[in-house]
């Protein structure tokens, strides 16, 4: 599967980790809907470091769609809020 | 609630089609969608200029400020020199709030050179992706006809829709990021020229030096005069005496400021 971290690229991962990826991501959600900012930044930031260090950068030159997309770095809980709510820079 | 991802991906996949929809004529769609990537590219392009732009401001601001943190550094020795512990204490408050704002600055330069390596990766991934579609556009061209060659080349377009995508999101932050800062920096250029700084009864910065180039025309005036005193004092046998201001400096006699005043107290 490819995985997307906005302005950060595309990654190639094993499709068997997809049900470790949704934990890690229901756990951010989680901490999203429960307001818990430290929470939510560990679990984000391990998120991304899951999708690093398990995957491997698809090539610039390589044109191919994502099958999952991770917001940039710096997304805040506040973001996060704001992207299920649908007010985020991606509402647009 | 949903994951995080999911709700993502499905906003994002919805922002990158519209990247390249515009096109009604499938004919025309890869050359359309061609134009589009040379556009973002050098939208992207601009973006880095901006935030160089932005970063030597802030180094130009970042060095009249140390500049100022040193004069004032100056300032307040010179009025403590001339037992001015008023002025020596508002040059010292004045330089403390620079040192506070040239922290604030070396975090903010950091975070711009931070974003111009990224803007220049993404120029980069942009710039090979583009060529990469280029490559394969000619090559579908060549061999089909444009509705098909449309539907063979789709997996490419919509994987560089996704890139335009991010890419715009990515210039969108930044030029917001970048305009903030320009802001504070503006704000800290009128703080400063202001004076207002430190004491707000006090127009213009221009009163604290004002008072402390009084005080070091005082002090210049005195060595001035020691300098006179000295050589009129010292046997001019060696000649060395200059010959014209001779007329000017009058014989020494009179000691005109006494280092002790008569009625300060102590």
């Amino acid at each position: 599967m490819i995985v997307r971290i906005m302005e950060e690229g595309q990654y190639r991962l094993s499709d068997d980790l997809l049900g470790e990826l949704n934990q890690l991501d229901n756990q951010v959600a989680a901490a999203v809907s429960a307001g818990d900012d430290a929470a939510f930044s560990a679990g984000f930031q391990q998120l991304l470091a899951f999708v690093r260090t398990h995957g491997t950068p698809v090539a610039n030159d390589e044109l191919v769609t994502s099958d999952h997309v991770l917001p940039h770095a710096e997304t805040t809980l506040a973001d996060a809020r704001s992207t299920f709510s649908g007010h985020g820079a991606l509402a647009g | 609630m949903a994951g995080l991802m999911g709700r993502v991906t499905t906003l994002f996949k919805v922002k990158a089609n519209k990247v390249l929809d515009k096109a009604e004529d499938p004919g025309e769609t890869l050359d359309y969608s061609y134009t589009k990537q040379l556009e973002l590219l050098q939208k992207t392009k601009r973006g880095v200029a901006d935030v160089v732009t932005a970063k030597k401001r802030l180094q130009l601001q970042e060095s009249k400020l140390q500049e100022s943190v040193v004069k004032l550094d100056g300032q307040a020795r010179q009025a403590l020199a001339a037992n001015r512990e008023d002025l020596a204490r508002t040059a010292l408050e004045r330089k403390a709030l620079i040192q506070g704002q040239l922290q604030g600055l070396d975090t903010q330069i950091a975070q711009l050179e931070q974003q111009q390596q990224q803007l220049v990766d993404t120029e980069q991934r942009l710039a090979a992706k583009v060529e990469a579609f280029r490559t394969q556009k000619e090559v579908v061209k060549a061999q089909y006809s444009a509705a098909e060659a449309q539907v063979r080349i789709g997996e490419a377009t919509s994987g560089l829709g996704e890139e335009m995508g991010d890419v715009s999101l990515a210039l969108q932050r930044a030029q917001d990021k970048t305009d903030q800062m320009q802001a504070r920096a503006a704000a800290v250029d009128e703080l400063v020229s202001s004076g207002a700084v430190a004491d707000l009864d006090a127009p213009g910065t221009t009163d604290l030096d004002r008072q402390i180039s009084a005080l070091s025309a005082d002090s210049q005036v005195d060595a001035e005069l020691a300098r006179l005193k000295g050589e009129l004092g010292a046997a001019p046998a060696a000649g060395q005496i200059a010959p014209a201001p001779a007329a000017d400096a009058p014989p020494a006699a009179e000691q005109p400021a006494a280092p002790e005043e008569e009625g300060g107290a102590s």
